[in-house]
């Protein structure tokens, strides 16, 4: 039984919103695997929740009319994994929100909740960042879409006016993200299931059409800092350069450049600094090497 | 005040409705509205699986689920496995064969897990169910035995060969 | 011998594998309140005061109780017999509610309510008042002048400090041509994490306090209950129903005593105290880390002159099982690798951190992980393999200890190696291991352990069992010794089948549930001791039944009673195996005789004055990724001389249980603390990292059936001798991969990064300066 002051199942999005509207000091809940744990634990009890888990409207992947993969915010990372659009044009994102706890957590867990978190840990978020993820807002003025960057504003909190009613509503990847674009994610993590991300990495890169260059790499962590956060100069010391294992090396070096890691229980600095350049090399070699890449 | 909703789901097979605070997990009510035993909590925040039930065909952690949620939903527990006249199923056979069984306590979870991936009819490799069942902690059987019983069982049903 | 030594299938599996099998929770009272438990936010102190007004306004709080309310009655928690010697009584030290908090989850004031939500909202709104003092975590920090003091009685809060001494140590190391092989070892706080938590209800009959608990020992409980809140013991019924497994956590007395008072106070009511997850990890037992200084003095051929060997064990804040631990992990160290020259010291150190208790292996995982590296390091030392060097300088056939009188009526050690040795393919895999020079290299390693079964001569050993004949002639069977997920029901119902002479094993119907008013006294579970002690007990309640069977027999059939044996169910006659009268037959007209009526039972108890050793290796393969700091554990095998097996294949599943412990032991678990306020970091299951099944290989486990010549049965333990070598195995298999040295379990990312850098295999230029 959970201390909780009042429940509102919103009936749809526009619903959703009114509630929002009505009761600003509620928390949304979706699939609830962080939400209620939270209650659980103390930090959010007595509190009120707009459950949003009903709105079947936002569950789906598609492909809209400007070719965007739209990903609406309650599909689950299960059927994220499962899903033919995204097995085709961004598999890594699949492979990436298949690591995320245990298949129970995957059928609930849904990949608006997993950003509406603003948690640097989450596994779906690195990714997102490396393939410069749109993310769309609804509210009482209607639609509103900034770029993932954008969305994470701190550990923790995210660019959602509650004021105007907001929910997360899709995502969105663009064409020009994913075309020709092949990537891959680690998890490291001190389990191999179960376990949030000590540190996330996720690249992607376009090769020329001889594959011998990389025309665009890009690169985003987990947990290098207190939001999911891209390494550019890692992707400038890779963008148009001839594949070579020297190169590979420079990357994962520069990525030091960009990230800054914490102090914690969990890892220290130093430990994370090291698997991130480790993880980084790893990562683009395979990203080549499924791009087509030879090494 | 108590904020109370009426339910309607399928449960075991059997159109049920319950008037249920909304502040229940699922678990609070299929354990003490419904008496299923099986249902077990374990840590009641999803990181052990010992819950697990399968809604629509899929596992969920009940202490994580809302009870409301159930409503239109087809929601199936280990109680479902059983035949009216205690015949079991071939999972919970090998589970009992293989010593796949020692506490107990997340024996219902795996097995519910279990069925889900045999109803899926894909054969798969035995890595492949390492991650397929890895949501659900056993402190007992090193999962040796319980990976043993569902790798049978699957093979069994495919017939493909069981060595 | 025909019934034991088969794999049958557990006489409770059917129920479990259907979900109906009843454990504390699925028995409670309807309108049973709920208790929760204000836990200290500080490691030491002083409660100065605990406002309860707000808690008290709040709708379904039924009763606060506080600190103040508690008696002031101090008790023993261990889950160990009772002595009469007061000498060698448990230290009671306990009370039900601290005004001294002694660390960080202490038991503060509690809120009794109606329901779940009231009795949380009801804690939090508690206000506590302390008065903080200075806390310290590390045993040996503890031990320095003017730490912080835990209990006024124990100086230092050296609980207790016990020592070895054999032969003339300080001499032997004087012998020229010594190379001293010399280590700090270093074992974590780790926790049981069986998937039920701890949990309990009580409530009052006629007069008379029930409780109905999560446990493994309640025969033990009852005496608690029944200090703890100043009552005779007799007063008070324990009752087990089927456990989601203990592990040694809850061979303690947990919160049966805080729940049977909170009942008291609230006129007898049924109250209910269910531990989370967190609670359990916390405010439950955790396992003793034990760090070891050892320093090893061996001669050019490899043996031992002398040794010496440090123990520092971490008891936290309450003595709960206290020196035992060490003090086993410590005999140990005489007799794994005999050595004629040794001085042991063992410390017991009372700490802010949890109290640590019995934890599956007590003690011997620490020390098996503790000597078995420091062996592997003397291999080195003197450039001989490993298995070699155990072969040749383990604990001989025939030694014999004169303590315990224990005896290695065989070669087990090396019988044992040599099994796991080929199972695992050693020979060739060493070579072949040896050419990795690349980033990830494998490795395989070896280590062995000792344990013995029982606690006999330290404390009492008795076993109780009472036998029902049922009217279709099968037998009811009661014993103090209980289930608790390892399968002793079932090996209970082989043994007494045979002892009887059923058909089958489903011929005996185990009470599983152990019922302190009806339940013949025994014990619990632990000390990996079930099956043995209970094989006496079995056997010669076996032998009473028959004995009364036979009289009965012999009214019917004239037959000599020394002429009758049972087989498959019925009396016969020996000479010619004729079938005089089956059970049933014979159950039926004696109950029923309306000139002589008999329910044919039997009841006795057997003081054990015996133990037995239960020796064993594991062998391990790892592959290691140097730069990413991490470990697979590519092939696992254990081998286990634990005498006849009872049942084969729950053998197994016992040891496979036991593998994956010792893997996490290993790899990855460790109960943290926050050094600036003593708070626990990472209790629960997300952040404490036990193994999923992901992150093993599958388990072997292989026997050596040398049958143990003192046990009725031939059998002796099992249940805790698979958590032992697991770690050090690991950690020597890395050290063969590597050549880098692991001190400090667990093995896991952070300490490999810091040991790898140590040893120059990374090397981040960057982080210079």
């Amino acid at each position: 039984m959970y201390d909780m002051k009042a429940l509102y199942e919103a009936t749809s999005v526009e619903n959703a919103v009114e509630l929002r509207l009505e009761h600003p000091e509620a928390q949304i809940i979706a699939g609830g695997s962080d939400v209620l744990v939270q209650m659980r634990e103390g930090k959010r009890a007595g509190k009120e929740l707009i459950s949003i888990y009903g709105l079947d409207e936002l569950r789906g992947i598609t492909i809209d009319e400007n070719e965007n993969i739209r990903i609406g915010s309650l599909t689950s990372f299960s059927h994220i994994t499962r899903d033919p659009i995204i097995q085709k044009y961004i598999n890594v994102l699949g492979e990436a929100v298949d690591m995320v706890g245990g298949p129970q957590i995957r059928n609930i867990g849904t990949i608006g909740g997993n950003t509406c978190n603003g948690v640097t840990s989450a596994d779906s978020a690195s990714t997102l960042h490396a393939w410069e993820a749109i993310v769309e807002l609804t509210g009482k003025n209607g639609v509103r879409r900034l770029p993932i960057k954008d969305f994470y504003i701190r550990a923790g909190q995210v660019d959602i006016r509650v004021e105007d009613g907001e929910i997360q509503t899709a995502i969105l990847i663009p064409k020009a993200s994913y075309e020709n674009t092949f990537g891959h994610y680690i998890k490291y993590a001190m389990r191999n299931a179960m376990d949030i991300a000590t540190l996330g990495c996720s690249v992607n890169v376009r090769l020329s059409e001889d594959k011998k260059t990389i025309e665009r790499a890009r690169i985003a962590y987990g947990v290098a800092g207190p939001v999911p956060m891209r390494a550019p100069h890692a992707e400038a010391v890779a963008n148009g350069q001839p594949i070579s294992m020297e190169l590979i090396d420079r990357f994962g070096l520069a990525v030091l450049e960009d990230i800054n890691p914490r102090d914690s229980w969990r890892a220290s600095k130093a430990f994370r600094q090291h698997i991130a350049v480790e993880m980084a090399k790893r990562c683009l070699f395979e990203s080549i090497r499924l791009a087509g890449g030879e090494l | 005040m108590a904020q109370y909703k009426l339910v309607r789901f399928t449960l075991n097979g059997k159109e049920v409705e319950k008037m249920v605070d909304v502040r229940a997990s699922l678990t609070d009510m299929l354990r003490n509205d419904y008496h299923l035993t099986s249902v077990k909590k374990g840590c009641e925040v999803g990181e052990c699986g010992a819950c697990n039930v399968l809604i629509d065909g899929e596992a969920f952690n009940s202490c994580i689920y809302l009870a409301v949620w159930a409503d239109g939903k087809n929601i199936r527990t280990l109680e479902s496995l059983t035949g009216p006249d205690g015949e079991i199923s071939d999972i919970q056979q090998a589970f009992m064969e293989e010593s796949a069984i020692q506490c107990g306590f997340c024996t219902p979870g795996f097995i519910m897990t279990a069925v889900e991936i045999l109803e899926t009819k894909k054969l798969y490799t035995r890595d492949e169910l390492r991650k397929l069942l890895s949501g659900h902690l056993c402190r007992c059987t090193g999962y040796e035995n319980i990976l043993n019983a569902v790798e049978k069982t699957m093979k069994r049903r495919l017939g493909v060969p069981v060595e | 011998m025909s019934i034991v030594g088969k794999s049958e299938i557990r006489v409770d599996a059917f129920d479990k594998a259907t979900g109906r099998t009843k454990y504390y929770e699925d028995r409670m009272p309807a309108g049973a309140l709920f208790v929760r438990i204000k836990h200290s936010e500080i490691a030491h102190g002083f409660v100065k005061s605990v406002d309860t007004s707000e808690a008290e306004k709040i709708k379904g709080v039924v009763k606060v109780l506080t600190c103040f309310d508690a008696p002031e009655i101090d008790f023993p928690t261990a889950g160990h017999p009772w002595s009469m010697d007061p000498e060698h009584q448990d230290v009671a030290d306990r009370r039900l509610l601290n005004t001294h908090v002694r660390y960080y989850g202490d038991d503060v004031a509690v809120v009794i309510a109606e329901d779940e939500v009231s009795a949380m909202q009801g804690v939090r709104a508690l206000k506590v008042e302390y008065e903080a003092l200075p806390f310290v975590l590390d045993p040996q920090k503890a031990m320095e002048d003017g730490a912080p003091q835990l209990h006024d009685e124990y100086p230092h809060n050296i609980l207790k400090h016990t020592s070895i001494r054999k032969g003339d140590y300080q001499v032997a190391i004087r012998e020229p041509g010594l190379i001293r092989v010399e280590g700090w070892y270093e074992t974590p706080t780790v926790q049981h994490c069986h998937i039920e938590n701890h949990g309990c209800f009580a409530y009052e009959e006629n007069g008379r306090i029930t409780v109905v608990s999560s446990t493994q020992i309640p025969h033990i409980v009852r005496r608690v209950v029944g200090q703890a809140i100043g009552r005779p013991w007799a007063d008070v019924q324990i009752i087990k129903p089927y456990i989601g497994g203990g592990f040694g956590n809850k061979q303690d007395a947990l919160y049966e005593p805080l729940c049977a008072w909170c009942s008291v106070m609230v006129g007898g009511r049924p109250v209910r105290v269910d531990c989370s997850r967190e609670e359990t990890f916390v405010s439950n037992r955790v396992r003793h880390a034990i760090r070891f200084h050892i320093t090893s003095w061996i001669r050019p051929d490899g043996s031992m002159a002398a040794r010496k060997v440090d123990l520092y064990s971490n008891q936290g804040a309450y003595a709960s099982h206290g020196h035992s631990i060490v003090a086993k992990a410590m005999g140990s160290f005489p007799q794994l690798y005999p050595c004629d020259n040794m001085e042991c010291d063992a410390y017991t150190v009372y700490t802010n951190i949890p109290a640590a208790g019995a934890m599956r292996g007590y003690g011997m995982p620490q020390a098996s992980f503790a000597n078995d590296s420091n062996i592997e390091e003397c291999a080195h030392a003197v450039h001989m393999d490993p298995v070699e060097y155990r072969n040749k300088y383990i604990m001989p056939q025939g030694y014999y200890d004169g303590f315990s009188k224990n005896c290695n009526y065989y070669d087990s050690h090396r019988e044992c190696l040599e099994k796991g040795k080929e199972l695992i393919g050693y020979d060739e895999k060493i070579k072949e291991f040896a050419k990795d020079t690349g980033p990830i290299r494998r490795g395989i390693g070896c280590a062995s352990f000792w344990y013995n079964t029982a606690v006999w001569p330290i404390a009492l050993e008795t076993s109780s069992n009472r036998m029902l004949l049922n009217l279709d002639g099968t037998v009811t069977m009661q014993c103090g010794e209980t289930e608790i997920g390892q399968g002793a029901d079932t090996a209970f119902a082989q043994m007494a089948a045979e002892a009887i002479g059923l058909k089958s094993y489903k011929d005996v119907h185990v009470v599983s549930c152990q019922d302190t008013d009806t339940t013949p006294t025994g014990l619990g579970a632990y000390a990996s001791r079930q099956t043995y002690v209970a094989g006496f007990s079995i056997r010669q309640t076996a032998e009473l039944l028959k004995q009364k069977i036979f009289a009965y027999a012999n009214k019917l059939t004239r037959q000599s009673e020394h002429n009758m044996e049972i087989r498959d169910g019925n009396v016969v006659r020996k000479g010619d195996g004729k079938v005089l009268i089956s059970l049933k037959e014979l159950a039926m007209t004696a109950q029923y005789n309306p000139q002589d009526s008999e329910h044919i039972t039997a009841e006795s108890t057997f003081t054990i004055k015996n133990n037995a050793y239960s020796f064993g290796c594991t062998f391990a393969e790892v592959e290691v990724d140097i730069p990413m700091c991490k470990v697979t554990v590519k092939n696992i095998v254990n081998v286990h001389d634990c005498g006849n097996l009872i049942n084969p294949a729950l053998a197994a599943a016992q040891v496979h249980g036991g593998m994956s412990m010792a893997i996490g032991y290993g790899l990855s678990e460790q109960l943290l603390f926050d050094p600036k306020t003593g708070r626990p970091l990472n209790n629960n299951l997300l952040d404490y990292k036990l193994s999923t099944v992901m992150d093993h290989p599958d388990l072997e486990a292989a026997f050596i059936e040398n049958p143990e010549p003192t046990s009725e049965f031939g059998t002796k333990a099992l249940g805790e001798p698979p958590a032992c070598s697991g770690a050090p195995a690991i950690r020597n298999a890395i050290y063969n991969a590597t050549g880098v040295a692991l001190r400090k379990l667990p093995m896991n990312p952070h300490n490999l990064f810091a040991a790898f850098t140590e040893a120059g295999l990374i090397h981040d230029e960057w982080q210079e300066g």
